[in-house]
C-alpha cells in the first residue's frame, strides 16, 4: 500500500447532500433504449453476484442458485452467465463444486457478517475457512460501531488484516451505508477501505435498511474515481440489495458510465449485489427481443 | 447522438482493463445512449398565426409576416403576425376595456379561479407545450420538459392563490391594481417568462398585452389558445408578435400603465429611456455576468456539478447564468481537471433527443454573437478548452467552452456572452473574491460554495446582486423573488415580492 | 452694551463629515423675507458634485454593515441633537421667512419624525423580508440591503422637514446619501449638517451641497456610482431630466411630489423600501 500518498481520515470530504440527490436524478433521465438498451441488459446479467445470504440456506438451495448462474435462462444459451454465487461461508464448498468448468467465481460473506459484532480471530479465521474451502472473492464488513466512534485505525487496521488473510481471493470490503448514515461518512469509510486494500467496496449486507441506493453509489463511484487519479489503481464497486429491476440497473450503469467512463462497465469492475434482479433483466431481454411483455410464470426462481 | 462502436464482446464479457497512463477517464469508448427523440409528429403548428387581442385571433393590420424557424435544423416552423402599432393599440385597447368592464369587477377570489384553470391547463398541455419550446427555441426537451413548462404552470398556480389574499399581502396598505400592463419578454425562457409575467399581473386585478421574443413566438401562441379554452374573459390577455418596432410601440402606448419588460441591459435602458418623463410604472429584468466563487473548503464534486448548472444550462442562455468562475487558487487545478472531464459527458445536439444536455443556439444572430466572443477571447490571449463532444453539421451548436488565463479587464470576463461560455479567474482570499465578484455595473446572481456556514452568511452578504445561490445554482421557484441589483434591473419577479410591481398601495 | 458686533455664520457645504467650501468659491446671496442678505451660501457646481460622491460611495459600505439596531441608535441621537439645538433651527426658519409658530412645527415634526424612522431600522427588514417555502430541498430567504448611494433633491419649502422626511428613511435603510438643499433656504440645511456631524452619524453617510439645481442635478443624476435618485421637486421638466439621466446606468427613481411635508402621511417604512434591494438566498438544507 501506498501510505504517503494516503489521506488523513480524520479530515473528512465536504459532499452536499441536496447536491448528490440532484445529480442522482439528473442522470436517472438518460433515456436507454433500442441497442443501447439490449447491451446495456446483458451487461447487467453478466454483473450479478447472485446472492443467497440465509439462516436456512442448504446445498440443495445453492445447488439450485449455481444451476441459474450457469444458465440464466436456457432457451437463450448465448445470454452470459453471471459473475459470481455470493454465499455463507459453509456453503463455499457446496458453491464451488456446482460451478467446477465455468468462470464463475465463488463469493463468500466474511468476518461476522453481517453484523461484525466478533473478536478480531474469529473475523480472521472466518475469513481463512471460506478461503480454504474455494472462496474466490470475500465479503467483509466493517466495523460500524468503531467507524461511528471515530476509530478510523480500527477501521483501517481490520480491513488490512483481512485482506491479508484473503491471500488471492479479491476482497470486497461491506461499508453498510444504512448505519453510516451521511454520505460523508460512506465517503470516509469508501476511502479507508481503498486505501487498506479492497478490491472492491461495496455498499450494504442486505440485513439493514435502506440498503444500496444510487445516491450512495454515485458517492463511492466518485471515490473511485478520486483514488484512481491519485493511485492509477482502479477499484471495483458493488451496490448490494434492493435492486430489483432491470431499469434500476440501467441506472447505476448509468451512473458507472458517467462517473467512471467505460472502463468499470465491467464484471471486472461492477458487480450487482442482488437475485429477483436476474428474472427481470430476463424479462426485459426477451420483450426486448420478441417484442411481448413477459410474466414471471415462465423464468425460473431458484 | 452515435451508436456504440466498441462493444467489447457480443455476450458483454469483458476483459480486465488497465488504467490509461494519463489516468483520464474515457467516457465514449463503450455503451454510447442510442437516440431517444421525443416524438413530435402529432405536433399540430397552424401554418400562420395571427394576433391574439381580444380574445380571438385576428390578422394584423398590415398584414405583416414573419418567420419561426427551429435553431436546430434552420428549417421554418410557422409564420407568424408582426404586429404594428396600429395593432399594438387595438390590443391595448381591448386589455383597457376587459380591465374596466370585466376583469376589475370580478372578485379576487372569481379571478383565483380563472388563474388556477391557467395553471390546470398548461400542466394538461405540458408535453406538447415542452416540445414546442425545444422545437423553437432550441432548448433541450429535458430542459423544457421538467424545468420551463412545469415551472410555468407552478407561478400561475402561486400566483392564483394570491389574488383573493391581497389584503394580507403589504401591511397597512391596500393593494389595487394598476390597469394595462405591456410586457416584453425574451427568447431564453419564453413560456416561463410568460408565467413570470402574465400570473402575478392578472392575480392583481391587472390586464396585459403581451409579446413574445420574434424568435419564439410559438408558445405564447399556444398559451393564447389555452386562454380561449380556459373561457378567459375576452381582452384580459392580448398576445401581440413581432420584433423591436411591436415592442416599442407597447412601450410608447400612452394608455399604458406599467411597463415589464426582460431582456439585454441594452434594450432596457432604452425603455427606461423612452419612459422618462412619463406616469408609467416598470419593471426591467436585465442581463448579468454572475460570479460563482469556489472557495477550497467546498463539496468539490457538487460544485463542478453546479458550475455546469450555472453556465451549461440552456445553452447558457441564461441571464442569472454563473458565467465567471472565480476559483480559490488551492483548488484550482483539481476543480479544472474535474470540470473538463465532466464537460466529456456533456450531449450536444437534437433538442429533442431525451439524452440532449445542450441543445441549439436560439438563433443565427446568437450563434454569430457567441462564435465572435470565442475569437475575442482568443484574441485577448485567453486559453479556450471545449470538450471533444461531436456536434451536429446543420444547426446552430456551440461545443461547451472554458476559458482561463483570462484577466478582470478582458471583455469575455466583462461582457455578457449569454452562451455555453464560462471565464475562469482564479482569487486568494474571501476579500479578492467578493471584490472580484462585485467588479461589474451587472448585479443580478451569484454563487458561492463552502462548507462553512459563517462564510456563507458573510459572502453573500457582500455580493451585490438580487438572488445568491449558495452550493447550488440555478434554481428557481415561483415563492422566491427574482431580479437584480444594479444594471441588471430593477423590481423583483417571484414570491410576494413579485406582486409589488403590479399594484398601487393606497 | 449694544455695541456689541455679532459673530455671523459662514454657511459651508457637509461632505465627508467635514464642511468644505464650494470647489469654485463661488457662493450666492440667501435673503430674507424682506430681501436683505441674511448670509451667502455656497454655490456648488459639477466639480463639488463629483467631491461629493467619493465620501458617499466609500461610507456606504460601512454604513450597509451596520446593524439595524446601531442605525437606529445614530438616527435617535440626531433626533437628540436637534431637539438640543431647536432654537437655532427655529430661527433660521423665522430667517427664512417663516412664522414663528410654524417654524416651532417644523423643528418639532422634523425631531419626532428622525425618532419615528430610528425605530423602523431593526423592523422593516421583518416586514419587508421573506422566508419562502419553495418546493425542493432549500432553505430559501429574501432579504432587503440597501440600493447603494442615492441623490436626494428637495424642496424649497419646508427645507429642514424636507431634508429630514428624505434623509432618515434613505440612511435608515443603511443608504449613504448626496442631497441637493432647499435652494432658497439652504442655511438651515446647512446647520443640519452640524447636528448630523456630532451624532455619531459616520462622515461621508450624509452629504450636502448647496446652490443652484440647475448647475447640479445633471451631473449628480447623471454620475454613474448613483444607484437611486430620490426627488420631491414636481416639475414635469425635472423629472424629465431625471428620468433620462437615470436610465444611463439603471438608476431607481422614486419622484415623489408632495403637497406639505406635515402630513402623517411620509411616515411609513414603504419610504424605506424604495430604496432596497430584495436579495434572496438559496442554500440546500440536508445533512
Amino acid at each position: 500500500m501506498n501510505t504517503e500518498q494516503q489521506p488523513n481520515f480524520n479530515s473528512t470530504v465536504s459532499i452536499d447532500k441536496v447536491g448528490v440527490e440532484e445529480r442522482v436524478s439528473r442522470l436517472n433521465k438518460r433515456s436507454i433504449k433500442n441497442e443501447s438498451k439490449m447491451q446495456a441488459l446483458k451487461l447487467a446479467l453478466s454483473m450479478i453476484d447472485l446472492t443467497t445470504l440465509e439462516g436456512k440456506d442448504s446445498e440443495g438451495k445453492v445447488i439450485q442458485l449455481c444451476s441459474k448462474a450457469r444458465t440464466p435462462y436456457a432457451p437463450m444459451p448465448d445470454l452470459p452467465s453471471v459473475a459470481a454465487v455470493c454465499v455463507y461461508p459453509s456453503m463455499v464448498k457446496t458453491a464451488k463444486n456446482a460451478l467446477k468448468g465455468t468462470s464463475i467465481n465463488v463469493a463468500s460473506v466474511a468476518t461476522a457478517f453481517p453484523s461484525g459484532m466478533a473478536s478480531h480471530q474469529v473475523k480472521l479465521e472466518d475469513t481463512k475457512f471460506a478461503v480454504d474451502a474455494g472462496a474466490d472473492e470475500i465479503d467483509m464488513v466493517i466495523s460500524r460501531g468503531e467507524f461511528l466512534k471515530g476509530n478510523y485505525n480500527f477501521v483501517y487496521d481490520e480491513i488490512a488484516s483481512i485482506k491479508e488473510a484473503c491471500g488471492d481471493a479479491h476482497l470486497k470490503v461491506i461499508l453498510e451505508t444504512g448505519e453510516l448514515e451521511t454520505y460523508e461518512n460512506v465517503r470516509k469509510a469508501s476511502d479507508i477501505a481503498m486505501y487498506a486494500g479492497a478490491d472492491f467496496i461495496k455498499t450494504s449486507t442486505g440485513k439493514i435498511s435502506p440498503a444500496a441506493t444510487q445516491p450512495v453509489t454515485l458517492v463511492m463511484l466518485e471515490a473511485i474515481r478520486d483514488y484512481y487519479q491519485a493511485t492509477g489503481k482502479m477499484i471495483g464497486m458493488k451496490p448490494a440489495g434492493g435492486i430489483r429491476k432491470a431499469k434500476q440497473a440501467l441506472q447505476y450503469l448509468v451512473l458507472v458510465k458517467e462517473t467512471l467512463g467505460a472502463s468499470w462497465l465491467s464484471p471486472e469492475w461492477f458487480r450487482f449485489g442482488a437475485s429477483s434482479l436476474t428474472n427481470d433483466l430476463l424479462m426485459q431481454i426477451v420483450k426486448q427481443e420478441t417484442g411481448v411483455y413477459q410474466s414471471s410464470n415462465y423464468f425460473s426462481n431458484d | 447522438m452515435t451508436q456504440s462502436t466498441k462493444e467489447k464482446s457480443q455476450n458483454g464479457e469483458v476483459k480486465p482493463t488497465s488504467p490509461n497512463s494519463d489516468l483520464k477517464l474515457d467516457f465514449n469508448s463503450f455503451w454510447s445512449y442510442s437516440d431517444a427523440p421525443e416524438s413530435s409528429g402529432h405536433i399540430k403548428l397552424k401554418e400562420k398565426y395571427d394576433l391574439f387581442i381580444n380574445g380571438e385571433f385576428v390578422a394584423g393590420k398590415k398584414g405583416r409576416m414573419m418567420n419561426t424557424i427551429n435553431p436546430s435544423t434552420e428549417k421554418p416552423l410557422a409564420e407568424f403576425t408582426e404586429a404594428t402599432s396600429e395593432d399594438v393599440d387595438a390590443a391595448v385597447k381591448s386589455a383597457r376595456k376587459a380591465y374596466e368592464k370585466t376583469w376589475s369587477k370580478l372578485s379576487g377570489k372569481e379571478r383565483g379561479k380563472y388563474i388556477y384553470r391557467l395553471a390546470r391547463m398548461i400542466q394538461e398541455h405540458a408535453k406538447d407545450l415542452a416540445i414546442i419550446e425545444s422545437m423553437d427555441g432550441g432548448k433541450p426537451i429535458r430542459e423544457s420538459r421538467d424545468v420551463d413548462v412545469p415551472l410555468a404552470a407552478a407561478y400561475f398556480f402561486y400566483y392564483a392563490g394570491w389574488a383573493d389574499k391581497l389584503d394580507y399581502a403589504f401591511p397597512g396598505r391596500k393593494a389595487d391594481p394598476v390597469g394595462v400592463c405591456g410586457q416584453i419578454i425574451p427568447w431564453n425562457f419564453p413560456l416561463l417568462m410568460l408565467s413570470w409575467k402574465i400570473a402575478p399581473a392578472l392575480a392583481a386585478g391587472n390586464t396585459v398585452v403581451l409579446k413574445p421574443a420574434e424568435t419564439t413566438p410559438l408558445t405564447a401562441l399556444k398559451f393564447a389558445e389555452i386562454c380561449q379554452d380556459a373561457g378567459l374573459p375576452d381582452g384580459v390577455v392580448n398576445i401581440v408578435t413581432g420584433a423591436g418596432p411591436t415592442g416599442a410601440a407597447i412601450v410608447d402606448h400612452p394608455d399604458v400603465d406599467k411597463i415589464a419588460f426582460t431582456g439585454s441591459t441594452e434594450v432596457g435602458k432604452i425603455i427606461q429611456k423612452s419612459l422618462a418623463g412619463t406616469e408609467k410604472k416598470f419593471t426591467l429584468e436585465l442581463g448579468g455576468k454572475g460570479p460563482n466563487i469556489v472557495f477550497e473548503d467546498a463539496p468539490i464534486d457538487q460544485a463542478v456539478e453546479g458550475i455546469i448548472n450555472s453556465i451549461f444550462f440552456n445553452q447558457g442562455h441564461v441571464c442569472c447564468a454563473g458565467s465567471r468562475l472565480l476559483v480559490q487558487e488551492g483548488i484550482s487545478d483539481k476543480l479544472l481537471k474535474k470540470l473538463k472531464e465532466r464537460m466529456e459527458t456533456l450531449i450536444v445536439g437534437d433538442p429533442l433527443d431525451k439524452n440532449t444536455d445542450i441543445g441549439a443556439i436560439n438563433s443565427k444572430m446568437q450563434y454569430d454573437k457567441i462564435n465572435e466572443y470565442l475569437e475575442i477571447g482568443v484574441n485577448e490571449g485567453a486559453t479556450i478548452h471545449q470538450s471533444s463532444v461531436d456536434i451536429p453539421e446543420n444547426g446552430y451548436f456551440c461545443k461547451p467552452t472554458l476559458f482561463t488565463d483570462v484577466g478582470q479587464s478582458n471583455r469575455i470576463v466583462q461582457e455578457e456572452i449569454f452562451g455555453p461560455v464560462l471565464t475562469i479567474q482564479t482569487f486568494r482570499t474571501p476579500e479578492e473574491a467578493i471584490d472580484k465578484a462585485n467588479n461589474t455595473p451587472f448585479g443580478l446572481a451569484g454563487g458561492i460554495w463552502t462548507d462553512k456556514g459563517s462564510k456563507i452568511f458573510k459572502v453573500s452578504q457582500k455580493i451585490r446582486s438580487g438572488v445568491v445561490w449558495a452550493n447550488t445554482f440555478n434554481k428557481f421557484d415561483p415563492t422566491s423573488p427574482f431580479g437584480g441589483y444594479k444594471e441588471s434591473g430593477m423590481g423583483r419577479e417571484g414570491g410576494l415580492h413579485g406582486l409589488y410591481p403590479y399594484v398601487n398601495l393606497k | 452694551m449694544s455695541d456689541r458686533i455679532e459673530v455671523l455664520k459662514t454657511y459651508k457645504t457637509y461632505v465627508g463629515g467635514k464642511f468644505p467650501r464650494s470647489e469654485s468659491g463661488k457662493t450666492y446671496p440667501i435673503k430674507d423675507a424682506s430681501g436683505s442678505v441674511i448670509a451667502n451660501a455656497c454655490r456648488c457646481t459639477r466639480k463639488d458634485v463629483r467631491d461629493a460622491m467619493l465620501p458617499a460611495r466609500s461610507a456606504f459600505g460601512d454604513w450597509s454593515g451596520r446593524s439595524g439596531y446601531n442605525r437606529g441608535q445614530i438616527l435617535y441621537r440626531i433626533a437628540e441633537m436637534l431637539e438640543g439645538r431647536k432654537e437655532q433651527f427655529i430661527k433660521e426658519l423665522e430667517l427664512g421667512g417663516m412664522k414663528a409658530k410654524a417654524a416651532a412645527e417644523e423643528v418639532n415634526l422634523s425631531i419626532d419624525r428622525l425618532v419615528y424612522f430610528a425605530g423602523w431600522t431593526d423592523k422593516y427588514p421583518q416586514v419587508f423580508g421573506t422566508i419562502n417555502p419553495v418546493a425542493s430541498q432549500h432553505f430559501n430567504f429574501t432579504a432587503p440591503e440597501p440600493t447603494g448611494v442615492v441623490a436626494i433633491i428637495s424642496t424649497d419649502e419646508s427645507p429642514l422637514l424636507s431634508i429630514v422626511s428624505q434623509v432618515a428613511p434613505v440612511i435608515a435603510g443603511g443608504n449613504s446619501c448626496v442631497v441637493l438643499a432647499s435652494e432658497t433656504n439652504p442655511l438651515v440645511v446647512v446647520s443640519f449638517g452640524e447636528v448630523l456631524n456630532s451624532s455619531d452619524v459616520p462622515g461621508g453617510v450624509v452629504n450636502i451641497l448647496t446652490g443652484f439645481r440647475d448647475e447640479m442635478l445633471d451631473h449628480l443624476t447623471k454620475h454613474m456610482d448613483v444607484n437611486a435618485v430620490f426627488n420631491s421637486i414636481d416639475n414635469q421638466e425635472t423629472r424629465k431630466l431625471i428620468d433620462l439621466n437615470a436610465s444611463i446606468s439603471v438608476k431607481r427613481v422614486h419622484h415623489y411630489p408632495v403637497d406639505s411635508w406635515f402630513d402623517e402621511k411620509h411616515e411609513n417604512p414603504y419610504l424605506i423600501l424604495e430604496f432596497q434591494e430584495s436579495k434572496t438566498t438559496w442554500h440546500p438544507a440536508g445533512v
